[in-house]
């Protein structure tokens, strides 16, 4: 750390110089004073700072925080484990952009993991783009580290529909009323792999990435819940983790919860299949940890500091 | 007749769906009636594109206050429909080189792949992040502890924030076992595991109850609408 800040000295600078205003302002008004009324840019400024930072320094060290999987990563990891070669696997990514930073790390170690299992892949998405997520993935990792996986027969990627969970309703007893080509239009016939594929309940696995609505609760809704003999593990933002435990462990197998979730997965699948020297793309989960720890202390800090001083605001009112 | 055939659909809608559900010879029924809801989304997207472009027309035509954004909204939504519509810069697939639509709206090096990759891709992903800044503007304003229940919200915000994080294990990683064989029975106290109680017992307990009390309402105005009691989703007309 001492030699990061040696060597970033400008780095330093910049962050010191820019919060000095604030540090005058202390020094003018007095800290307590200058806290009552605290102009909210300072709240953003300390934010980007808490942010940044840590992103500059494990972009430049490369270093992360060490993660121990929870009973739930495990369990979703156990989950894909326990599937073979050829198994064939639903990779249903409903998410977009705005959530990408928090889904995308587990996309890709979802990917990553179906992959090197040899499972076939059946990409599909219900918000509308889903497919570029999905082209984004298969770019990433498919084709890049995989290139011995073809398309049709190892994988492919079935595209978007309209209808949120309808098209769940359909697709899980009849797929082909529905999707008759891939997304690239290639009719389905001409695909080897949807060869014998009528219905989503022929999937071993449902691999659900979920940015809101539709996601992982339309999935357990509409397919595992009415064909209890699917299997389905999700991925899904922090503000979604909440509402979906209550379906784990009969409904739901195994959770991802935000970025600490797709962490701990990731060092899973890192560690098994990604050999010693693991290409940082696959560490995304692991390498955001460390904003969101800072961002984290910030927070509970900010906090802190308002209910002191509420509380010496109560006390003086007492006094008087 | 607006109010009626609207009802009849959701009606006969509605109890296709339970039938489906409850009987595999009428499974089909449900089939259908949902891709029906899956062609009638479809047609909803021209609606709602048609919709857009009428309150904004009106909001350019009226001069009304703000009308520059709505002129930006037009031409973008007007721009983006031509040129995915159009597969402007989209080769031919290789399956049909002949045609030149063939190939898929968003290849890359396409416009519209230009437009998603370098315009809606980080305006979109930068108003999310923009919620960092205003959760820790509002923790500072708002989250105080001024009762019981508080404190309560304001003590499991801290686990769970500090759980989600390496600082939970570093905090309480002195409670371990192999270091003193009495901290057998406390390990459930460290922060990590606190936080999976917390989310694992409180969090399921309290959701399953909102969720059973949801389905029981959700229930009952279903009812409400099959039988046609409840019509306020055909609106005034």
């Amino acid at each position: 750390m001492t030699s990061f800040l040696i060597d970033q000295w400008w780095l330093v600078v910049v962050v010191v110089g820019s919060v000095v205003p604030l540090a005058r302002e202390f020094a003018a008004h007095g800290i307590e004073e200058t806290l009552r009324s605290l102009d909210r840019r300072w709240i953003f400024v300390l934010m980007f700072w808490a942010v940044l930072l840590p992103i500059y320094y494990i972009g430049v060290t490369g270093q992360t925080f060490p993660e121990v999987p929870s009973l739930l990563a495990r369990a979703t990891f156990d989950e894909i484990e326990r599937l073979r070669e050829g198994d064939a696997v639903l990779m249903a990514f409903d998410y977009d952009p705005p959530t990408e930073g928090e889904l995308g790390p587990m996309a890709t170690a979802f990917t990553k993991h179906a992959a090197a299992k040899k499972l076939k892949m059946y990409f599909m998405a219900l918000v509308p783009v889903g497919p570029q997520m999905i082209d984004n993935t298969i770019d990433k990792v498919i084709k890049a580290d995989y290139p011995t996986l073809v398309y049709g027969q190892d994988y492919v990627n079935l595209g978007y529909k309209s209808g949120n969970e309808g098209v769940i309703k359909v697709v899980v007893t009849n797929l082909r009323e529905l999707y008759t080509t891939d997304a690239r239009g290639t009719a389905l016939r001409d695909l080897p792999m949807m060869r014998g594929i009528d219905n989503i309940q022929q999937m071993k696995l449902i691999i659900n990435v979920s940015g809101a609505y539709p996601g992982t609760k339309e999935w357990v809704q509409y397919a595992t819940t009415p064909f209890p003999a699917l299997h389905l593990v999700a991925g899904c933002t922090g503000v979604q983790a909440p509402l979906l435990y209550p379906y784990i462990p009969s409904q739901l197998s195994g959770l991802l919860g935000a970025i600490k979730g797709a962490a701990e997965y990731e060092k899973l699948v890192v560690d098994k299949y990604a050999g010693p020297n693991p290409d940082p793309k696959y560490l995304e989960g692991l390498r955001r940890m460390g904003p969101q720890l800072v961002a984290h202390l910030l927070i509970i800090a900010l906090i802190v500091v308002a209910n002191v001083l509420q509380l010496r605001d109560r006390r003086r009112g007492a006094l008087r | 007749m607006t109010q009626l055939v609207p009802l009849l659909i959701a009606v006969l809608g509605g109890f296709v769906l339970i039938a489906a559900y409850f009987s595999p010879y009428t499974q089909s029924w449900g089939e259908k009636a949902a891709i029906w809801f899956d062609i009638l989304a479809s047609i909803a997207f021209v609606l709602g594109g048609a919709n857009l472009l009428k309150v904004h027309l009106k909001n350019v035509s009226d001069r009304a206050r703000g009308w520059g954004y709505s002129l930006i909204v037009l031409v973008s939504f007007l721009v983006t429909l031509m040129v995915g519509l159009g597969k402007v810069g989209v080769q031919p697939s290789p399956q049909f080189p002949d045609s030149p639509w063939s190939g898929t709206y968003r290849e890359t090096g396409g416009a519209f792949w230009f437009f998603y990759e370098y315009a809606f891709k980080p305006l979109t992903a930068t108003v999310f992040a923009l919620l960092a800044f205003y959760v820790a503007s509002a923790a500072f304003r708002a989250f105080r502890a001024k009762n019981t229940e508080a404190v309560l919200l304001l003590g499991t915000a801290f686990i769970i924030l500090l759980g989600r994080t390496f600082a939970g294990v570093l905090l309480t990683s002195w409670i371990d076992p192999a270091v003193w064989s009495g901290f057998e029975h406390f390990t459930g106290l460290r922060i990590e595991n606190l936080t999976v109680y917390i989310m694992s017992v409180f969090n399921t307990a309290g959701n399953r109850a909102i969720m059973i009390g949801i389905a029981l309402g959700i229930v009952a105005t279903s009812l409400r609408v099959l039988l046609g009691l409840d019509r306020s989703y055909l609106g005034r007309d």
